[in-house]
């Protein structure tokens, strides 16, 4: 099980903002994904998730291996925590495991509804969603946002346990989770000012 | 799609989810008619059919830009295109809750409004069934409309400016065939062009609406 990825050339609304981006990602690594604002890091992931379509390069992985957890975490507030990752789990097609409301330290709230929640508490509930999806490649955009310390190290402890059992990350961070990561600085990789691309308005439709 | 589609339900049902909505907008609508028109049974007789599917097809616009709006805001819509289910099953999964939640309700509600408006006898059962078969048209066309606008901050009157106009041959038909029963005359053919409206948008929109969500969460 392993990421792939060749000379990927990524933009956003046409234009290209990261060129020649190449690394891989085996069982059990992770790789952080650093750069300044704007440098491309969210639109990386986006296409590495298959969310937008790629200018350049190439992904290799296997399909439907990776989950993606944006900044925005994909919670109803009018659900209960169960609900709401019972449902997450079922559109994956696996049972919730007991162990994840524990990992999370959400056990105490599984019935409150989300909208009653913290915003760090609702990101705990967003990043416990990542674990009952079942899938391996786990692609992260600022997963630590609104988390407190005690809640960053069960993170840290999830993703190591995720290593453990055959998993990979890509995650882009600021902080440092304390991880044994290999560091990727996206700022050599920034793209030259060139024209957009030159499929012009009906990039949209190709 | 299962789990998505008892999600929707459940959110419909739930505080703020619009559910009755849609319903209690019909009946506003339906009973200002005679306030407007006046108390004389001849002249709402003549407009009911009108009147009736006018206010349920309105009624179902209204609920529209909640279909894939409030998932998209949260993340949800993003969540779901990168989950093992076919995004034209979700806007498919979406459409029939929907209908579930409003073309339904309105379906049912609409002879006992029929009786505010004078409906001729013979035509209460041509109108359910109109409606029965028309108003899934209404939701899938608006699912459409729905994924074409998501993301456009705001976006419900577009979207109105996109569907309505979509709307034109199901509300052309499916108030003919209560016309025609109302007036005593055989509603077979526009019944049945009104299902090949239904099963037509029900079988290919869906596909069109998915390359809706994926352009526009690009």
């Amino acid at each position: 099980m392993t990421l792939n990825v060749q000379d990927l050339k990524v933009g956003r609304a046409g234009i290209a903002l990261l060129d020649g981006v190449s690394f891989d990602v085996c069982a059990g690594d992770v790789l952080v994904l650093r750069g300044p604002n704007g440098i491309g890091k969210t639109s990386l992931l986006r296409s590495l998730a298959g969310l937008q379509p790629v200018l350049g390069g190439r992904v290799d992985v296997a399909p439907d291996s990776m989950a993606y957890g944006a900044h925005a975490d994909g919670v109803k507030g009018t659900l209960t925590v169960v609900e709401n990752l019972t449902f997450w789990a079922r559109v994956h097609g696996h049972p919730v495991r007991a162990d994840v409301f524990d990992a999370f330290d959400l056990a105490h709230l599984k019935d409150r509804t989300a909208a009653q929640l913290s915003a760090g508490q609702q990101r705990r509930l967003g990043l416990a969603r990542l674990a009952v999806t079942g899938r391996l490649g786990l692609l992260l955009d600022e997963p630590t946002v609104s988390l407190d310390a005690a809640s960053v190290a069960l993170f840290a402890a999830f993703i190591q346990r995720h290593l453990a059992t055959g998993g990979f990350a890509v995650i882009a961070t600021h902080i440092d989770l304390e991880l044994k990561a290999e560091v990727l600085d996206l700022t050599p990789y920034k793209a030259q000012a060139a024209a957009a691309d030159p499929a012009g308005f009906d990039e949209a439709f190709l | 799609m299962i789990a998505l589609f008892r999600r929707d339900l459940q959110l419909a049902m739930r505080a703020g989810g619009g559910f009755g909505l849609a319903l209690a907008f019909f009946l506003i609508v339906v009973t200002l008619v005679p306030f407007a028109l006046g108390p004389d049974r001849e002249t709402l007789a003549a407009v009911a059919a009108g009147v009736l599917w006018l206010g349920a097809l309105l009624a179902c616009l209204l609920s529209l830009d909640r279909i894939f709006a409030l998932d998209f805001e949260d993340g949800a819509l993003e969540l779901l295109a990168t989950a093992p289910i076919p995004l034209e099953g979700v806007a498919a999964v979406k459409a029939l809750a929907h209908w579930l939640t409003t073309g339904l309700p309105l379906t049912l509600a609409a002879p006992v409004l029929g009786v505010l408006l004078s409906l001729p006898a013979g035509a209460y059962g041509w109108l359910t069934l109109s409606l029965a078969i028309g108003t899934p048209a209404l939701s899938v066309i608006g699912t459409f409309g729905a994924g074409l606008t998501v993301g456009i901050k705001r976006g419900g009157l577009l979207m109105s400016l996109i569907v309505l106009p979509l709307y034109v041959p199901t509300l052309i038909f499916g108030a003919d065939i209560v016309r025609r029963a109302t007036d005593g005359l055989d509603p077979t053919a526009p019944l049945i062009l009104l299902a090949v409206i239904t099963l037509a948008s029900a079988a290919l929109l869906p596909f069109a609406s998915a390359a809706a969500i994926r352009i526009n969460l690009r």
